[in-house]
């Protein structure tokens, strides 16, 4: 039987063609610096209040307990999660044994491969549809600053240059051990963070207390 | 084990057939001229005596003089493969035959030579990039690239 193929693709492959080249050139022109990573309020010291800190303290347990990964494994360093999932080194022990196929679903994106500017669009995407609060681990050497594809013309040059990355695992790839420790420490940056807005929330107490 | 038909015993069965395509013949390897490409190959494919009908790869190298393409045929049949090479000059644009109404197979390998090395195949039914994005300057595995 004969498959009437005409308005089969809504765009000729061509447009489309040229439509993604625009988007690389586009992104990869405005990524040329280092995007800085989000550790400013690492320093700031902790506010001596009972009722923040506690409520802030629940909040985090919930979300350091729990981040459910997104998948980005462009590459190499993806076998090396894929054995931290496994029984032997065992992250469920962590609370991230789900791996969630939509990024909306997701808190933590562990970046376990080389990305080349054609793929980084699409990286950008999936971490702009993760809900907030999000955190990005760069896993392995390629994912800190292009590894031994740095000086490459289709390379992107780290993460970083994307998408903010909270921690850095180097190693090529970085063992589960490894993986596991800067998972670790991202639990005790989660734990260091404030998530309820202290200037409106402090003005109300003090309103409260004077009764 | 695969049998690498010596090039040389070839040459002498193909002569007769293609006067003066063939440049040179060694032990290892066939160079024809790239006009004659697409007969010679489609001869070998047909021919029952030879029967290629597997295409292992094509790839490119770059001489700066010139680009010499590199086709690895295989016989199922027969257990046997070929190395045909072929040469094409000129850094602007340079042309050869594309085999892909032969062999299903080249399509997506002669793309990939035109993303990387720029050369172009003629009557590829879509000649375009396919790692590389569209737009992007020069084709990199290029010695002069850099």
């Amino acid at each position: 039987m004969e498959v009437d193929r005409t308005g089969e693709y809504i765009y000729p492959d061509t447009e489309l063609d040229r439509v993604e080249g625009q988007v690389i050139e586009e992104l990869k022109a405005n990524s040329q610096e280092a995007i800085p990573d989000p550790d400013q309020w690492l320093e700031e010291e902790l506010e001596q209040n009972i009722i923040l800190t506690t409520v802030d303290w629940v909040i985090n347990w919930g979300r350091r307990s729990s981040p459910w990964v997104s998948l980005c494994f462009p590459a190499c360093c993806g076998f090396e999660f894929v054995s931290a999932m496994g029984p032997r080194f065992d992250i469920s022990r962590f609370g991230m044994e789900i791996l969630r196929a939509s990024p909306r679903q997701a808190d933590l994106m562990i970046t376990a491969g080389t990305l080349t500017w054609k793929m980084a669009p699409n990286i950008k995407r999936i971490y702009n549809q993760m809900a907030e609060p999000k955190w990005v681990i760069a896993m392995g050497a390629c994912a800190i600053s292009g590894g031994i594809f740095r000086s490459s013309y289709s390379v992107v040059p780290g993460y970083n240059h994307i998408i903010p990355v909270d921690v850095y695992v180097p190693g090529c790839p970085p063992r589960p051990e490894g993986l596991i420790y800067g998972i670790q420490m991202l639990q005790k940056k989660i734990a260091k963070r404030k998530n309820l807005p202290q200037e409106g929330l402090k003005g109300l107490i003090k309103e409260g207390l004077r009764g | 084990m695969t049998v690498a038909l010596s090039a040389k015993e070839v040459a002498a069965k193909l002569e007769p057939k293609f006067p003066a395509s063939i440049i040179e013949s060694n032990k290892d390897s066939l160079l024809v001229k790239s006009e004659s490409l697409f007969e010679l190959i489609s001869f070998l494919k047909t021919t029952p005596e030879f029967d290629f009908n597997y295409l292992s790869s094509i790839t490119a190298v770059d001489y700066l003089d010139y680009f010499e393409l590199v086709y690895h045929l295989t016989s199922m049949e027969h257990n046997h493969s070929l190395v045909i090479k072929t040469r094409c000059y000129g850094r602007g644009n340079p042309t050869v035959p594309s085999i892909v109404s032969l062999y299903e197979g080249a399509n997506v390998q002669e793309r990939e030579i035109y993303d990387l090395m720029g050369i172009s195949f003629e009557g590829h039914p879509n000649m375009k990039r396919i790692f590389l994005w569209d737009g992007f300057e020069g084709h990199p595995l290029r010695k002069d690239y850099l």
